[in-house]
């Protein structure tokens, strides 16, 4: 009996396709909508992991001033030195690597063509606690940090925007003019592409510290320490020794508030990725209620139906048809018309979601639960939504019914 | 069991039933108290004026409709006390329907119209197919399987619907006014094959007719004036009857 009333469904979506797919038009929407916004946003919450892992697996970074916060500001909290890295490679256990940082913004010129950018000044631990990679040349050497020599690793943004078609290796032992003083180039970076938050990776100069010291701020300071960890060591911990030896360092009394403030990449990389999380369910929610509306655009349809084919349930039920075997019937029929409009709608975000993951440049992350869920839920509304013209369908009176026209 | 000892109880007895349509001022009395007996194998004709009453009797012995008041027996079983399933189970395994205009499922062929009834009765696809393809072949229509009601003649549509009618079998057959949309030619074929029905397979064949030439072919005529039987009358010499007798003359 089930079998037939399927049957029977199917054959009354296929006798009038057009009205059955206008009927399902609002579930094929809702659905794609809520796959498509729900894969995009696992990709873009994959992407921001993988940009964070980039920067450098467990990663302290070390800032002057205060927490941001109200009432609070960075101004006139006193920078680090040089020795800092040096105190705290020998006396804080579970660290990896230390590097100094000091950034500046300059005008890059070469081979006749200016580029704004950045200056790194740093030393060759960087490249290990920030995940860099060289495609060509070489680090520095102990003597050229020593001594400050003009020598610098640029990036591969620097390298196409100043030699454009000139190859990674060519650029090698070329002048870089930066300011009043010109280095030679000795590394290309491996390309990162955009950061979690969008700004361009690529675009730096690296510099040993003590040049861009010299050279460009013409100060001993150093802004900012970068501490990776060893693996499986306990952040927390490092955090609390660090604090205890900078605290020291800077000469803080107990009443003193910290004047420098430490920032855990891998936090940071949580709290990211889950406000991407929060986005995409928001927008899956939006996408959940154009579900919904399709529903009520089945219920519509599904009504309107029952009316124009009051006559045909008439001589159903003049026929011998049960009260509940013409219920049955528009139900699967409401049922099975949801779910075929589910199927469209997966198919259409999976082709959706390609496409537009490929334009927004995140991973493609095929959801299987998200697919499953939104098929249950739209076969569900058929249920829902198709209950009450089923009812009124079985309730008709047949006499009333076969008068009808 | 109702009926008193001894006498057989019929097919069908009505017994003081009347129905009632609307409520206070606007109650009308189609049916104003109907005593009538059918017998297994009988061909019946209900005659009468419009608004008579002949529809409102024939839905409740159909069991599509409940009556207000009195007595409806079929096999002895009281029908006025059952519910709508009931009902629709009763009809389904006794009952065949052919109505004025035809009835059949629009864009449906005639083959699946005629599978219908047995599709609910949830015989399987095979004997559906072979019982609706030999029903079709007893009103004539051998070949026609596969056209939909808007590829037939009025006349070829009554006869799908009397396909359907009794491709289960059934004890009886109720038709109102089956050749009211037909022309005179058409409607004697129509007869004829209500006729070979009865005769020859023994279906109880109750027919609504405004035509005297059409309900010359039943055994017996009951006349409805008012809401009431005004005579009930046999036929000794059918229509159909006296044709085979010409015949063999
Ligand atoms: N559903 C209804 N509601 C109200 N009145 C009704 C209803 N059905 C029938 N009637 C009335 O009951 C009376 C009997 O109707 P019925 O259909 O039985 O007549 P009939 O003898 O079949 O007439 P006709 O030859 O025109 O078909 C009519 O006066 C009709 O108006
Ligand atoms: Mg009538």
């Amino acid at each position: 009996m089930l079998l037939n009333t399927l049957l029977l469904a199917l054959r009354e979506i296929r006798r009038n396709l057009l009205r059955s797919f206008l009927t399902i038009l609002g579930i094929v929407i809702g659905v794609s909508a809520v796959i498509t916004m729900v894969t995009l946003g696992n990709g873009a919450t994959l992407a921001v992991q993988q940009q964070i892992a980039a920067l450098g697996t467990n990663l302290l970074m070390i800032m002057p001033g205060q927490r941001l916060g109200p009432g609070r500001s960075s101004a006139g909290a006193p920078t680090f030195k040089e020795a800092d890295v040096e105190a705290i490679r020998q006396q804080i256990g579970g660290v990896h690597v230390v590097a100094p940082q000091l950034m500046s913004s300059v005008t890059l010129v070469a081979s006749g063509r200016n580029w704004s950018s950045t200056i790194n000044g740093t030393s060759n631990e960087y490249f290990i606690s920030n995940n860099w990679k060289l495609v060509f040349g070489r680090q520095f050497e102990e003597a050229e940090e020593r001594a400050g020599s003009a020598v610098c690793v640029i990036g591969e943004t620097v390298r196409r925007e100043l030699f454009g078609a000139a190859s990674a290796v060519d650029v090698l032992g070329q002048p870089l003019r930066v300011r009043n003083f010109s280095c030679e180039i000795i590394g290309v970076l491996l390309s990162k592409g955009q950061s979690g938050m969008g700004s361009d990776q690529d675009n730096m100069v690296v510099m040993p510290l003590r040049t861009v010291q010299r050279r460009v701020s013409g100060s001993q300071r150093v802004d900012v320490l970068l501490v990776s960890l060893q693996d499986g060591s306990d952040s927390e911990r490092v955090k609390a020794s660090l604090t205890h030896l900078m605290r020291e360092r800077r000469k803080l009394s107990d009443t003193d508030e910290d004047n420098f403030n430490i920032l855990d990449t891998r936090q940071f990389a949580d709290a990211m990725a889950g406000t991407t999380q929060v986005m995409t369910m928001l927008l899956g929610a939006v996408a959940g209620v154009s579900l919904l509306v399709g529903g009520i655009g089945i219920m519509n349809i599904m009504l309107v139906s029952v009316t124009e084919r009051t006559r045909e349930i008439g001589i159903r039920l003049a026929i011998g048809a049960l009260e509940r075997e013409v219920l049955l019937q528009f139900l699967i029929e409401a049922v099975a018309l949801a779910a075929l409009g589910g199927l469209i709608g997966i198919a259409l975000a999976t082709l959706a979601s390609l496409a537009l993951s490929a334009v927004m440049q995140v991973p493609y992350v095929f959801d299987a639960g998200i697919n499953v869920l939104s098929f249950v839920f739209s076969a569900a509304i058929g249920v829902v939504f198709g209950y009450f013209p089923a009812r009124r369908a079985a309730r008709l009176d047949p006499i009333e019914a076969l008068r009808h026209e | 069991m109702s009926g008193t000892p001894g006498e057989a109880v019929p097919l069908i007895r009505l017994r003081g039933l009347t129905k009632v349509y609307g409520q206070g001022q606007a109650a009308f009395q189609a049916l104003r108290g109907v005593d009538l007996d059918i017998e297994a194998g009988e061909f019946v004709a209900i005659m009468g004026p419009s608004g008579s009453g002949k529809s409102t009797v024939m839905n409740t012995l159909g069991c599509l409709d409940t009556p207000t008041g009195g007595e409806y027996l079929f096999h002895g079983l009281h029908v006025e006390r059952l519910g709508r399933d009931q009902r629709a189970l009763l009809r389904r395994r006794y009952l065949g329907f052919v109505f004025q205009g035809f009835n059949l499922l629009a864009r449906t062929s005639a083959q699946e119209n005629v599978e219908l009834p047995l599709l609910y009765r949830g015989e399987p696809a095979a004997a559906r197919h072979r019982a609706a393809r030999a029903a079709l072949a007893s009103v004539g229509l051998a070949g026609w399987e596969h056209h939909t009601p808007a590829e037939l003649s009025g006349g070829q549509q009554q006869r799908v619907a009397i396909a359907r009618a009794i491709v289960t079998a059934p004890e009886v057959l109720l038709a109102d006014e089956p050749t009211g949309n037909l022309d005179t030619q058409r409607s004697h074929e129509i007869m004829e094959l209500l006729w070979r029905l009865n005769d020859e397979r023994g279906i109880t064949v109750l027919m609504v007719t405004h035509e005297p030439d059409m309900a010359r072919y039943a055994r017996r005529i009951v006349h409805f004036v008012d809401g009431r039987i005004d005579s009930d009358t046999r036929n000794p010499e059918p229509a159909a009857l006296a044709d085979h007798a010409a015949e063999a003359r």
